[in-house]
């Protein structure tokens, strides 16, 4: 019990001093706070943003984070963009050097199907067990 | 106890059943204890390891010393590469780490991101200068090239410039041998 007190008030300290820690300097990114000219293209970019991982603040997408790996990324981003990248192309650039953990759009992988495939198969599930009930009350 | 006197619609639960929610219960909360104790580590690591490094070439982080380029350190021998900053805080602590692996004649190259000359030159008279070169990485380009997702990383290359092991956060002094290790590995 005190150990658990222990790593709560530990983790409490951490939050407390990560900011004052954080004497980094913002990044010098072109596009890391700087929309792109082409409004259709800029649109594009705060898209695939939006479904981006913050590497340091986890929680965050990069277009919600202020801190300046994010604002790297942002600007890695709308470059590509701007240089007439497939949105798709560049988070598969992320995720071949981060992993799936990046983005935020979910695949289908050989780890992750069940996550899809459960929720139908429990609704193929419910439909039998429901069926069996109607006809049962039918016959009643 | 009346079991068999009226016949009733719902067949009875086991009697064990009552103590399943509290047993639930108890389940769930040694799960978050344990967690708890156990943070998970929350690192993003690289998925580039065993991968060739990403070609990149940085000007010098400081005049009149080399930058960095992938095809410098591709010279058939394991090189150290460190993603380092003046404004990181463990970046100092590992440098005395760093200092005794280039007096054991490891090549070690830095990127040093988003960071400003004049910084920087305070940051190697304080903690010493165990590099080769340093690349100016200022809008982090090679650092997400790299994988990296902090600093410092440490990273050994092989002489192909095959990605062989990545070190997350500081080199501690007793991470000194492991690293020599993989760097022998490397060299292999």
């Amino acid at each position: 019990m005190r150990a658990l007190l222990a790593v709560c008030l530990a983790m409490l300290g951490l939050w407390a001093v990560a900011p004052a820690l954080a004497q980094e300097e913002q990044s010098t990114a072109p596009y890391a706070y700087r929309q792109l000219d082409d409004p259709a293209k800029e649109q594009k970019a705060e898209a695939l943003m939006e479904t981006l991982r913050c590497l340091q603040c986890q929680g965050q997408s990069i277009a919600d984070s202020d801190a300046p790996i994010a604002g790297s990324m942002r600007s890695l981003v709308r470059e590509r963009i701007a240089a007439g990248d497939d949105p798709e192309a560049i988070r598969a650039w992320l995720v071949e050097r981060y992993g799936d953990y990046v983005s935020y759009a979910p695949r289908v992988t050989a780890l992750t199907w069940p996550l899809f495939a459960v929720p139908l198969a429990l609704l193929a599930l419910a439909a039998l067990l429901l069926r069996g009930r109607f006809r049962r009350g039918g016959q009643a | 106890m009346s079991t068999d006197s009226t016949p009733e619609p719902m067949r009875k639960a086991p009697r064990w059943a009552i103590w399943l929610p509290l047993a639930l219960f108890f389940a769930f909360v040694v799960l978050v204890s344990v967690q708890l104790r156990n943070p998970a580590d929350t690192n993003v690591a690289s998925t580039l390891i065993g991968k060739p490094m990403p070609a990149f070439d940085l000007p010098p982080a400081l005049p009149g010393r080399p930058g960095l380029s992938s095809a410098a350190i591709t010279d058939g021998k394991p090189h150290l590469v460190n993603i380092f900053a003046s404004w990181c805080v463990p970046c100092g602590v590992e440098a005395p780490q760093l200092a005794a692996l280039a007096r054991s004649g490891v090549p070690i190259e830095g990127i040093s991101v988003r960071d400003r000359t004049e910084d920087l030159q305070v940051f190697l008279k304080t903690n010493g200068d165990p590099y080769q070169s340093i690349g100016a990485d200022d809008d982090g380009k090679v650092q997400l090239a790299l994988g990296s997702s902090g600093v410092p990383e440490t990273y050994v290359i092989d002489g192909k410039g095959v990605i062989r092991y990545q070190h997350i956060g500081e080199i501690r002094e007793d991470q000194v041998p492991m690293i020599l290790g993989k760097l022998q590995e490397a060299a292999q």
